[in-house]
């Protein structure tokens, strides 16, 4: 794998850029390996890396039917947080949380992670008690927070509109300062391209069709190009498409999938250079290096596979948007999309062993699947290793939802699922 | 935007009128006490997420606020079939 450094750089630009290397191989599959990953999103790609790196099981393809991080990852609003109130959900993102501060050295890939801090607003007494609760017990895990009043959320974004005789005011926030937001696209990339330089082959327009399954044992996929690929475990990081993809396997899963959308503004200078979210009036924006104010807010009321939204969802967010921040109204919108959400009815994911021996599912992320990615893979990468599940992972097994033993994040997490 | 027609005020109506309840023909136990975990846990939380053909639940929620079943295909979002509680639908995923 070709380093690089600003000095790489440098010569580069000697020649016109035209010598670079292609930044991962195109293989054709082997017969059998030892772990088949099945999606090669952020958390597919982010799984296949710590498998080759950390764990030295380099004999690993991940298999994606369209392109390499053309899904979620290429969909979302690229925040990270770790704020969640439960400890079981805390200790998973703040993982994440501690990969991604030194995510773009290891990767030697500049995945652009800015820690810019994020707010997540209060607008009643009990959004305020929450935020309080919340912050505690982030605090007891170690995680930073602070709760702050309307006076002081001020200071932070001062285009934020604080007045008391608003329809919802902003009577505080709790404030994450080591949160921020990353580059989705250079995350999928600088993932694969540490993959492929340990030995994995990324197998892309492959779709995954079934399982061989021998003996209730997964012994390999089927795909639509290359027939059968053998392999001793398979781990399913497919998002909205695991209940399609459980299906054939013979199980269930506890999902629904749903349309979220989002959508960026035209360029704008320089005005918002933090997180800003709230779940009570439910929008959240920030704004990216090239100016555009990314948004976005809940999810469609119904199932669906169609990566696009109803137009009512989005004319209430951009209502939380302006109500939040009024200098906005103008603002001409410029692309709308929608990805597909994988929703557990607890809010939080499913890592976790199958029905099937040797199979694994790593699903269920919902609405917040992006802040996990290096988290999500290095503990799915561990289970995968050891054929057990990491500590991490134990509590977000699928059985959760026979036992009782459900994570409830719902709103709990300073943001509405 | 779906358009809807709801079986009770028989009329087409934006879905902004409407809420989507999930999964239909959910049956609930008829000794939850007899229950094994299993199957509670089954009933509580595991649905079918087809793509494709999927049987829902709509209520009329700023309307007649009554509820009623769809049959609507996931992948493109036409609804086949709109059809009262206890009906049984014509369309079905095969």
């Amino acid at each position: 794998m070709q380093h690089y450094s600003g000095f790489g750089l440098l010569k580069h630009s000697l020649s016109h850029h035209e010598n670079w290397q292609r930044i991962w191989r195109n293989p054709t599959p082997k017969k059998k390996y030892d772990v088949i990953i099945v999606g090669g999103g952020g958390h597919g790609l982010a799984t296949a890396y710590y498998l080759a790196k950390q764990f030295g099981v380099t004999n690993v393809a991940v298999i994606e039917k369209g392109y390499l991080g053309g899904g979620n990852t290429a969909r979302n609003t690229t925040i990270v947080r770790s704020n969640y109130l439960w400890d079981e959900a805390a200790h998973l993102y703040e993982h994440s949380m501690k990969l991604w501060e030194g995510l773009s050295q290891d990767l030697n890939y500049n995945v652009m992670f800015s820690q810019r801090g994020c707010l997540n607003l209060g607008h009643t007494l009990q959004d305020m008690r929450d935020i309080e609760r919340r912050v505690n017990a982030n605090r007891l895990n170690g995680i930073d927070g602070e709760v702050l009043d309307a006076q002081q959320v001020k200071e932070i974004v001062p285009i934020l509109d604080c007045s008391s005789d608003r329809r919802y005011p902003v009577m505080g926030a709790s404030w994450q300062p080591r949160a921020g937001v990353a580059r989705h696209d250079a995350v999928a990339w600088g993932f694969a391209r540490g993959a492929d330089a340990h030995g994995v082959d990324l197998i892309q327009q492959t779709e995954v069709v079934d399982f061989i399954i021998e003996d209730g044992t997964v012994v390999g996929v089927k795909t639509d190009r290359y027939g059968e690929i053998k392999a001793d475990r398979v781990g399913c990081v497919v998002a909205g498409n695991s209940s399609v993809l459980a299906a054939k396997a013979g199980f269930e899963l506890p999902l629904e999938s749903h349309p979220l959308q989002a959508l960026v503004s035209e360029p704008i200078k320089p005005i918002l250079d933090t997180v800003v979210m709230s779940n009570h009036v439910h929008g959240y924006a920030s704004q990216s290096d090239k100016g555009d104010l990314v948004i976005g807010a809940g999810i469609d009321g119904y199932t669906g596979y169609g990566q696009r939204g109803s137009y009512g969802t989005i004319e209430h967010t951009l209502q939380a948007i302006v109500e939040m921040f009024p200098i906005f109204s103008r603002v001409r919108m410029n692309r709308q999309w929608g990805g597909i959400v994988d929703t557990c009815p607890d809010a939080c994911p499913i890592v976790s062993e199958t029905p099937v021996k040797n199979l694994f599912f790593n699903c269920g992320w919902g609405t917040g699947g992006f802040k996990a990615t290096p988290g999500s893979g290095n503990v799915f990468a561990a289970s995968l290793a050891k054929g057990e599940m990491h500590e991490l992972a134990k509590p977000f097994s699928m059985f959760r939802y026979h036992n009782g033993a459900l994570v409830d994040e719902h709103g709990a997490a300073g943001v509405a699922h | 935007m779906l358009h809807i027609y709801c079986p009770h005020c028989c009329e087409y109506r934006e879905e902004e009128e409407f809420h989507a309840k999930g999964q239909a023909h959910i049956v609930r136990p008829l000794d939850p006490d007899a229950c094994t975990d299993q199957e509670w846990g089954e009933f509580m939380y595991f649905r079918k997420n087809p793509r494709g053909i999927h049987h829902e639940l709509w209520v009329h929620a700023a309307g007649c606020r009554k509820f009623f079943n769809v049959t609507r295909n996931t992948q493109t979002y036409e609804i086949k079939e709109v059809y009262k509680v206890g009906e049984k639908p014509t369309i079905v995923a095969e």
